[in-house]
């Protein structure tokens, strides 16, 4: 019961959040900034983590794996694989779900124990669609952009593990299972999970900040359920997504 | 002018006010004071329509905030202006982009007008030099400061100020409130003070409402509220020593002379 009304409650922020803003030149103004707090200050961190899971995943395939039956290529394949189908999206957002997701709503949360919110609300402003919307907009713009850096230094992981050892995995067996049975759609899958999840993690996060009652303790707590319900649903919608895009 | 007719407000089963009727009138500062708890800032903000009240009329100059329209109440918010409890300060702006923030959302003016508008206020406020200082390298004062400026830009007609002297030492509480009494006079504006200080009441009490638990208790000014026979209003104007002692004062001069 609690749930529905909270996803009723939800829904509409996000209606209301979803309007043509007061002033185009402040939302572009917002949005760029907010494409650079929640975005360009996430690449770092995107690709420390895609390499280093990238190299751990070939290394983890080869040493479990290491059978005469089964030829090498096939560990460059299966690390191909996952990190396209599901690390580069999914993974990589349940990461940025606790950096990003908290972000916003620690900042939201913030602004409406301090009656900030209401400061725009009696301004006559729109202050769901001011505070929302840029953020909303600036996360699923860049995720792709996230999600194929992740892509591409996952790939980067796997082979410094083949320069680093040719026992585990040679160069050329992995550039070999790379390129096998490669279909371009696993890419555009991958990018439009990560849109979908990046609505997820924002909206979400706004709610739960939007609506944050009490002071800096309450701004935490809020801070904190949404990681946890923006990974609950992000795992939902990957299965959900799954069974949509690909059979 | 701003009339309220029969003001009920209720949170699930509480009744948190209890059928208020008073006016406020434009160009005096009009207080709202009471107890912690009595339903001040409850009142106040379905004044600003905030908070919808269960039954009742809010007039402002005869336009009934609580029948309004989405766009009606976007035109009569242009109208208000407000001084939050905290300053509410938008924490990622300069004070000078926080006072130029209602008219870069309002109004069509060019960057260098709306900054010269800022500047006006901020001057107006003694806060010249401050302006790009981010909220969180001021002090309470100048936030409170910098709060009205921000306010004022759009020249309102209402203005209302939910506990605008709270946290501050008394000297600066006091210059705070000879400003908004200075800029309610200057401008014609209807002031809505909430304080539960007896200093600014009786430096700024041009007309006073007394809420207690709920309901609208006494009215008057501060030259009245020294003398007033209500058990409950005694009790919050002389919780003071102070107060008590000047009104001791009084008498003793009363029964000599
Ligand atoms: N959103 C709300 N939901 C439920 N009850 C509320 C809500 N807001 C206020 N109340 C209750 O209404 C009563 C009056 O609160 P209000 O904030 O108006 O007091 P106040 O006079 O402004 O006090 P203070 O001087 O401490 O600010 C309190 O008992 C409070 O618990
Ligand atoms: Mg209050």
């Amino acid at each position: 019961m609690k749930a529905l009304q909270n996803f009723g409650e939800y829904t509409l922020l996000i209606f209301r959040a979803i309007a043509i803003p007061e002033r185009w030149s402040e939302f572009f103004k917002q949005t760029g900034k907010e494409i650079y707090k929640l975005g360009v200050d996430s690449v770092w961190i995107v690709i420390f983590i895609s390499v280093f899971i990238g190299a751990v995943i070939t290394m983890q395939i080869s040493l479990n794996v290491n059978t005469p039956l089964v030829p090498q290529f096939t560990f460059g394949y299966v690390t191909r694989e996952i990190i396209l189908l599901e690390f580069s999206s999914t993974i990589m957002c349940l990461i940025l779900a606790g950096k990003v997701g908290s972000n916003i709503a620690s900042e939201i949360g913030t602004m409406r124990v301090t009656e900030q919110i209401d400061a725009l609300d009696i301004m006559g402003i729109n202050s769901a669609n001011y505070l929302i919307m840029p953020k909303m907009v600036a996360f699923m713009v860049f995720i792709p952009v996230l999600s194929i850096l992740s892509m591409f230094f996952g790939i980067i992981g796997g082979y410094l593990v083949g320069f680093i050892s040719s026992d585990i995995i040679t160069i050329a067996n992995y550039e070999l299972g790379l390129r096998y049975w490669f279909y371009p759609y696993t890419i555009v899958y991958s990018i439009i999970k990560s849109v979908v999840f990046a609505f997820i993690i924002s909206s979400i996060a706004a709610y739960f900040g939007y609506n944050v009652k009490g002071g800096a303790l309450q701004v935490g707590k809020a801070s904190t359920n949404s990681v946890v319900m923006s990974s609950v649903m992000i795992l939902t919608f990957d299965l959900i997504l799954t069974q949509l895009l690909l059979t | 002018m701003i009339e309220v007719k029969h003001l009920i407000k209720s949170f699930d089963d509480k009744v948190v006010l209890k059928d208020i009727s008073t006016i406020f009138e434009p160009g005096i500062t009009n207080l709202i004071i009471g107890r912690s708890g009595s339903g001040k800032t409850v009142l106040m903000k379905n004044l600003i329509g905030l908070m919808q009240p269960d039954s009742g009329e809010i007039r402002y100059n005869g336009r009934n905030i609580i029948a309004m329209k989405k766009n009606e109440l976007k035109l009569l918010r242009r109208e208000m202006g407000m001084l939050f409890q905290g300053s509410a300060l938008f924490d990622s702006m300069t004070v000078l982009e926080n006072v130029m923030f209602p008219l870069t959302m309002f109004t069509k003016d060019s960057y260098k007008e709306r900054c010269k508008r800022a500047m006006f206020c901020l001057e107006r406020v003694n806060l010249k030099g401050a302006e790009n200082l981010y909220p969180a390298e001021i002090s309470g004062g100048m936030m409170k400061r910098s709060g009205i400026a921000r306010a004022i830009a759009l020249n309102p007609k209402y203005l209302f100020c939910d506990e605008p002297n709270s946290g501050l030492d008394p000297k600066t509480a006091l210059l705070i409130d000879d400003l908004v009494s200075d800029i309610t006079k200057e401008y014609k504006m209807t002031t809505v003070i909430n304080t539960h200080d007896m200093n600014s009441v009786m430096n700024i009490g041009e007309k006073i409402i007394f809420i207690n638990q709920g309901r609208k208790a006494w009215e008057g000014t501060k030259d009245e509220i020294m003398n007033v026979n209500n058990k409950a209003l005694n009790d919050f104007v002389f919780a003071s020593d102070l107060f008590r002692k000047v009104k001791e004062t009084e008498n003793l001069a009363e029964q000599e002379g």
